[in-house]
């Protein structure tokens, strides 16, 4: 039957040998190769459930009054957008475990895609001949920052018009073209007209999510090029690749891998509340909340902006660059452009333009690691002061000192880390001990006496087989 | 295929394994009911989230048996293939080289094909101009305010002097404008008479000590909704007008300068006064551009 079902679509494509190929794909095997998967099957949910939410949505800011069941809003002029959210909340059936289950999804989405690009970047799988892809993944990255932001911004309650606002400030702050672009994008001051609104569905329900699916499949295609790559092992070599094939094994492990992410996004949507909008309220621009918090991966962004100081510069009465400018706009420009830059600096600094299908483990490479444990420590002491307003709240530590502290910390904190983390893998590559597991054993040497004696190998050849490099 | 050469090892599937899948598509196909019964009487969205969690790390469990324990397990080497195509590569670039020898003028051709791509394309991006009034910049100066327009609480009300008290604050919009405007709302807080310390030219602009600033943080535009009134000496002993979203600390007994947090310039004040009804009213224009800063906005 089967048989018959391949001979007729290969005497009407004739590319079975295409689709032999591809059954027959090798993946090596390791979890952290995972990280990606988690991404691609959050993606699924979340077009599926985004899909669904399509049907109910109505992203206009008209007004209208709310008559729905959640008593405390009866009888309030909100907007319809606002109306629509409260209606899929609480008036279609299921329409609340769909929503929340698109919102976590969006933000475990953006965990397993940062986790994924670390693992990367420490592994150096960037490498020659990899790097469209890593440009790629960086991109799809970009993109899912500004979809979740946007996603979150249609709900029209409070906390997404501070965030809006938020947005809108910064896009002023741009030198030269601020003030324009804000005004072409919103049709007018904030909160611009519901056209505004009308531009952010599109690109959150379409443009973006069609840049996303086409870039991801560039990601896939070209990964398939080049195959996966691997850690050294047994039989793990730069000419080879060794691993389950899709059919039979992986295409199971796989299937059951996006079965357990769909479980755990839909026991989250439905058992964990995530953003319930009809407390925070219709959104007025004359109203804010104390402690407002943006979902996670933005909180890197509002750390710069709390941290950096009331630098302005300006010519006379005229201001050139806006404070938002630094903290909304700049630093997030410095870390995407060292991100893309990255493998392309590697190259020239170690001049090595060969091609790497095995991975190195972070010890092998101590500079990469030091200043990949530089730079994201900095990246992450900067989101971890976006919370400072939480802990002064629940922890009651001064939010003036925190600033202060942050401020000096998130220069020197980095340095140190990175400083340490190039010792770490300095003496790990001497002692050739993984990092959870302690040692591996090694080769030792019997001296005369009867007493045994490490034979330690040269640290100037870092890239020599490592026999415990797999479990 | 009957006489074909195997081509997957030899394997037997664990009984245990394959009586575990099917428990699992089994309970998963229960549960997945049990999702359409909970939605049909009530959808209650614990018990479907429970429901359709469950049947999906069901399915999981049984994809990853069947691929652990039922089909044959195999470890497969495959030698990878060069990407160097030295001869194609150098091909396609005779390819184009040669394809414009006998072109005399190609230089300028391409200048001028590049050129043509570029207009085109930007004559076709050009319509995007439509999206907003993005060259009327004087929107963003735009002021609700001018002499004799009256202060409204949250419910239309005017705003009397006297119920404004030392160390309270009050919001307050002005009358008959559209509140959405981002300069359409004020923050009026009052303080005793000889703490204050206003420039010398704003002599005047708080009868009583009260005071009305922009809502709107000149930072990121959030609503400056917080007033720090200390009632007792501590070690930030100045009353303050602080936004929730960066902490942008404003000082309003001196003008609304900045004490503490990012933003870069004042907030902007609006001078008020008290008419014969005892009604608080702007007694002039606000001191600055209302709102986060842009590119040439001019500090008040």
């Amino acid at each position: 039957m089967i048989y018959r079902l391949v001979r007729f679509v290969d005497t009407r494509t004739g590319q079975t040998p295409i689709a032999k190929k591809l059954l027959r794909y090798v993946f090596p095997d390791h979890w952290s190769f995972l990280l990606g998967e988690i991404a691609l099957y959050c993606f699924v949910v979340l077009v599926a459930t985004g899909i669904y939410l399509t049907f109910f949505f109505d992203p206009s800011l008209q007004h209208t009054v709310y008559q729905g069941s959640y008593e405390p809003l009866r009888g309030r002029v909100v907007s319809e957008a606002y109306r629509s959210v409260l209606d899929i909340s609480f008036r279609y059936k299921a329409g609340l475990l769909i929503r929340q289950t698109h919102h976590w999804a969006a933000d475990v989405f953006l965990v397993a895609i940062t986790l994924h690009m670390l693992r990367v970047f420490f592994t150096g799988a960037f490498r020659k001949p990899r790097e469209i892809t890593y440009y790629g993944g960086v991109l799809m990255l970009m993109l899912a920052m500004f979809e979740g932001f946007a996603g979150y911004s249609l709900g029209d309650d409070l906390l997404s018009g501070m965030g809006l606002v938020i947005a809108y400030s910064i896009v002023m702050s741009l030198p030269f073209v601020g003030g324009n672009l804000a005004l072409l994008i919103w049709h007018g001051p904030f909160p611009g007209t519901t056209d505004f609104f009308s531009r952010l569905y599109i690109a959150h329900v379409l443009l973006v999510p069609v840049a996303i699916g086409i870039l991801l499949s560039m990601h896939l295609v070209s990964i398939v090029f080049t195959h996966h790559s691997q850690f050294r092992g047994r039989r793990e070599r730069e000419h080879n690749v060794v691993g389950t094939p899709l059919w039979p094994g992986y295409l199971f492990r796989t299937l059951g891998l996006a079965f357990a992410v769909s479980a755990v996004l839909f026991l989250l949507g439905g058992l964990v509340q995530i953003n319930p909008v009809w407390q925070w309220g219709p959104f007025e621009p004359s109203q804010s909340t104390n402690g407002a918090q943006p979902d996670w991966y933005l909180g890197w962004l509002i750390g710069a902006l709390r941290l950096m100081p009331d630098w302005e510069p300006h010519i006379g009465h005229y201001t050139l660059i806006p404070n938002a400018f630094w903290g909304g706009a700049f630093f997030p420009l410095v870390v995407f452009s060292f991100l893309l830059s990255w493998p392309l600096i590697e190259r020239r600094l170690t001049g090595d333009h060969r091609y790497h299908h095995l991975l190195d483990r972070p010890r092998d490479a101590p500079w990469r690691t030091a200043v990949g444990v530089g730079f994201f420590t900095w990246v992450g002491m900067i989101f971890f002061a976006g919370s400072s307003d939480r802990v002064m709240v629940e922890m009651h530590i001064s939010y003036t000192s925190q600033i202060h502290v942050y401020q000096a910390a998130v220069f020197i904190v980095p340095l140190v880390a990175a400083w340490i983390a190039k010792r770490v893998c300095e003496q790990l590559l001497r002692s050739e001990m993984h990092p959870l597991r302690g040692s591996g054993g090694g080769p030792v040497r019997r001296m005369p006496d009867g007493g045994f004696e490490r034979v330690s190998r040269s640290p100037t050849t870092p890239r020599a087989p490592a026999p415990n490099a797999r479990k | 295929m009957r006489g074909a050469p195997k081509l997957l090892p030899r394997h037997r599937a664990s009984r245990r394994a394959e009586l575990l899948v099917l428990w699992a598509l089994l309970l998963a196909s229960a549960a997945a009911v049990g999702f359409i019964a909970v939605y049909a009487l009530g959808a209650d969205t614990q018990w479907l989230g429970l429901l359709i969690g469950v049947a999906f790390a069901l399915l999981a469990l049984g994809a990853i048996v069947t691929s652990k324990a039922l089909v044959p397990q195999e470890r497969k080497e495959e030698e990878r293939r060069s990407f160097d195509h030295d001869r194609d590569d150098l091909d396609i670039a005779v390819y184009v080289q040669e394809s414009d020898e006998g072109i005399t003028r190609s230089r300028l051709l391409k200048t001028a094909a590049a050129g043509a791509g570029l207009t085109v394309a930007g004559a076709l991006l050009v319509p995007l101009a439509s999206c907003g009034p993005f060259l009327d910049v004087a929107q963003l100066r735009r002021m609700a305010w001018h002499r004799g327009r009256r202060l409204v609480d949250d419910a239309g009300r005017p705003l009397r002097a006297d119920e404004i008290e030392v160390g309270s604050m009050t919001p307050a919009f002005a009358e008959g404008v559209d509140r959405k405007r981002l300069d359409a709302s004020l923050i009026v807080v009052r303080l005793h008479d000889d703490d204050l310390h206003l420039p010398r030219e704003r002599a005047g602009w708080a009868p009583h000590g009260i005071l009305a600033y922009s809502k709107i943080c000149t930072h990121a535009g959030c609503a400056v909704s917080m007033f720090r009134y200390p009632l007792y000496d501590v070690n930030v002993p100045r009353p303050a007008l602080v936004c929730p979203c960066h902490y942008s600390t404003f000082d309003p007994a001196s003008g609304g300068d900045v004490i503490f947090g990012p933003a870069g310039r004042p907030l902007p004040q609006l001078p008020v006064a008290v008419d014969e009804r005892g009604e608080l009213r702007a007694a002039g224009r606000m001191s600055g551009p209302v709102g986060p800063s842009w590119w040439g906005v001019q500090e008040g």
